[in-house]
């Protein structure tokens, strides 16, 4: 197999989303290939957060896109609700999407400007015949009280006159009016002030506690990570590296980039600064990435067999993943 | 300790047509030569406002700018578009969070650097690019020969945030402004810049104001920290005092509302209710008393004096934390 291997994977019969194998590139030239994201497999489970965390450029953003078929990715399966949304009809797309929504890092560009917030809410609801004109909006103002905006005060407005964390609100309602089962949210709150980004993120728990949600919340903010995930991957260059509860992840990562990212995060308290080695240069180029072990042009103990060989994810703890021939132990 | 810029009552006020809007007001803050100070604030507070206005800059005249700057013995509000331009270089320089508005896209790096070079310090096109070189290597970059011939878009956000540096030290500058110079970037590369940056002031003497909305870049990059809210510096104390006894009860707010990267996963973050107030109407009363949670009554009518503790730990709030009732 290609891919990093699959030893983390539960094969669960609560598994909501399961992606096998998954590979994205994008031809940019005649001869460059962008290498966004290279054969991950994983899955998640009903009720599970899964936090998807790494640098810019690591391939988070496509891996959610290609979960959603936008667009469809070049190989490998994605398993949503025991379909496998790669081989389904555009028509049978469409409704498998319903029940799986986006909420986008961009608030306010994200939302129509002309539309109104009671149009922007009612616009899913309509297009899938969800109730009368005044069941929809019953509706739309249970959302809207749901993610803390007074329906009277909001309805009739446009999303250029609210700010970021009201639009973000706004983009929640928009996404769980038709009562999905999964939300993708590709880095729901890194556009927001500190004070919004919490008000924020007890939203997204207190609706995933409320409706059942299973999500997959795509960040590169660890501290953000840590607050709302059941389960971590970090993902290098297109790669999965490591895959495990916080827990065992933040209090012992197993594998070096996990534990160079840890060591970069702030510390919010001057008598707690760590003198730690810092991670050297920047990611390569995803059009060439090194061969064996992505990360070894950056890893500090990297020998001739990360070179050579592609390390596979082995459990090194119960519910640790991680691919690396030298994990630190 | 001598200050190297003493801002006295600093007030600005922009027109706009729904009013003028108070942007700063009353900020009376000292810093000291050789100290790196923190500007931290939510989005809309007046960090960038409060800076460029320290740095003589903001003359349109839309604007209106009260109280005195002293930076090294001048008194920038007194001085004229030009003769503050003189002081840039050798005397103040900045940074910005986003180094491809600061860069000319079509122009290569070496031209870039060498401008400032040739501009101010007289040199000849060729000793300029050798300098140039050299700026490079100061600030770590890879292979600079080549990153001279280049043009902005073919370097990573984290190598033009090098450059930028590169360019605001070129002529020693005494105080260096920085502007969320890592908000843009990972946090590997955000730990690069930081400790570059802790080098260099090491190196060349330089102070540094470090403007970031990051609680925890501040504590581990600063002497002093000014906490911003609704146009004022609240608190302003040396980093460890803040974070060890704070007295506003906004810093406290802000620390509570971050996700911390040891804390238990899963558990609930804390809240600041509400936002900023409207900076065309502040009210009166503490700009803060709708969302405070030791708010009196008198918080409500009355707006709080600026405070002095012994030590010079200074703040605005009517009931500090650490004090009794
Ligand atoms: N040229 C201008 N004309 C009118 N209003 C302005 C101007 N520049 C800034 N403001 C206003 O002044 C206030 C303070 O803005 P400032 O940019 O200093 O905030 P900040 O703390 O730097 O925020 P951020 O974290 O978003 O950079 C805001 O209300 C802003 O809209
Ligand atoms: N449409 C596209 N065409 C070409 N390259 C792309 C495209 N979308 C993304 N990429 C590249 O794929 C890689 C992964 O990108 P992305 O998924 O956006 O990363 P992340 O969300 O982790 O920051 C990057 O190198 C990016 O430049
Ligand atoms: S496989 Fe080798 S290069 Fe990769 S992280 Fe492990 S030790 Fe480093
Ligand atoms: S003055 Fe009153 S409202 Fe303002 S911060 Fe102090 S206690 Fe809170
Ligand atoms: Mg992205
Ligand atoms: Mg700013």
């Amino acid at each position: 197999m290609a891919g990093s291997g699959t030893a983390h994977m539960r094969n669960s019969v609560d598994s909501v989303l399961t992606v096998r194998d998954l590979t994205v590139e994008f031809k940019i030239s005649k001869d460059k290939v962008v290498k966004a994201v290279s054969g991950l497999s994983f899955d998640v489970v009903k009720g599970e957060t899964l936090a998807v965390v790494g640098e810019s450029g690591c391939g988070k953003t496509t891996l959610a896109r290609a979960i959603l078929q936008l667009p469809p990715p070049n190989s490998g399966e994605v398993i949503f609700n025991g379909t496998d949304l790669t081989s389904l009809p555009k028509e049978n797309l469409r409704s498998a999407r319903t029940s799986m929504q986006m909420i986008f890092q961009d608030p306010i560009s994200s939302l129509d400007p002309r539309m109104t917030v009671q149009q922007l809410i009612d616009e899913p609801l309509e297009i899938w015949g969800r109730g009368t004109r005044e069941e929809r909006n019953e509706r739309i103002n249970t959302l809207l009280n749901n993610v803390g905006l007074e329906p009277e005060l909001v309805l009739n407005r446009r999303s250029y006159e609210f700010s970021g964390g009201q639009c973000q609100r706004i983009s929640i309602a928009r996404a769980l009016a038709l009562d999905p089962r999964m939300l993708i949210c590709d880095e729901p709150v890194s556009a927001l002030d500190v004070s919004i980004q919490a008000q924020i993120l007890n939203l997204l728990q207190d609706m995933k506690d409320q409706f059942g949600l299973t999500m997959v919340f795509i960040s590169h903010d660890l501290a953000v990570v840590k607050a709302v995930s059941d389960r971590v991957m970090v993902m290098y260059l297109g790669k999965i590296c490591e895959i495990a509860t916080p827990e065992a992840l933040y209090s012992k990562p197993a594998h070096h980039y996990t534990k160079a990212l840890l060591d970069s995060v702030p510390i919010a308290d001057p008598t707690r600064q760590k003198i730690t080695e810092l991670l050297q240069g920047e990611p390569p180029s995803p059009m060439n990435p090194p061969s064996g072990c992505r990360f070894r042009t950056r890893c500090h103990a990297a020998t001739a067999r990360c070179a050579e060989h592609e390390p596979q994810l082995q459990e090194v703890s119960p519910g640790q993943f991680v691919a690396c021939h030298h994990p630190i132990v | 300790m001598s200050s190297l810029l003493s801002i006295k009552n600093l007030g600005v006020n922009f027109d706009t047509p729904r009013g003028s809007l108070e942007a700063v007001r009353g900020v009376d803050i000292e810093i000291p030569a050789g100290t790196s100070v923190g500007v931290v604030g939510e989005s809309g507070s007046g960090k960038t406002v409060m800076c460029r206005a320290a740095m003589g800059l903001l003359q349109g005249s839309n604007v209106q700018r009260t109280g005195t700057v002293v930076f090294d013995g001048n008194e920038l509000t007194a001085m004229t578009k030009e003769q503050v331009r003189d002081l840039f270089g050798s005397g103040m320089a900045m940074i910005f969070q986003d180094p491809m508005t600061a860069l000319n896209p079509v122009r290569r790096i070496g031209s870039q650097i060498s401008e400032g070079l040739r501009v101010r310090l007289g040199m000849s096109k060729k000793d300029a690019l050798v300098r140039s070189k050299e700026l490079l290597e100061l600030v770590r970059i890879p292979n600079p020969t080549a990153v001279l011939k280049s043009f902005p878009y073919q370097l990573s956000g984290g190598m033009r945030q090098r450059v930028m540096i590169a360019i605001a030290i070129a002529c020693n500058p005494k105080l260096l402004f920085a502007d969320e110079p890592t908000t843009a970037l990972d946090v590997t590369v955000q730990a690069q810049i930081l400790q570059l940056l802790r080098e260099l002031r090491e190196d060349l003497k330089m102070s540094m104001v470090l403007v970031t909305h990051d609680l925890g870049v501040v504590a581990g990059n600063t002497d002093y920290v000014a906490v911003m809210y609704a146009g004022e510096v609240v608190e302003y104390a040396p980093t460890t005092k803040l974070f060890a006894d704070m007295r506003m009860p906004y810093t406290e707010a802000l620390l509570e509302s971050i996700p911390k990267i040891d804390h238990k996963s899963g558990t609930r973050l804390s809240v600041i209710a509400g936002r900023l107030p409207n900076p065309t109407d502040r009210g009166v009363g503490c700009g803060f008393a709708p969302r405070c949670k030791y708010a009196q009554e008198k918080c409500h009518t009355q707006h709080p004096e600026l405070q002095k503790d012994p030590d010079g730990h200074l703040y605005r709030c009517w009931f500090p934390i650490g004090e009794a009732l």
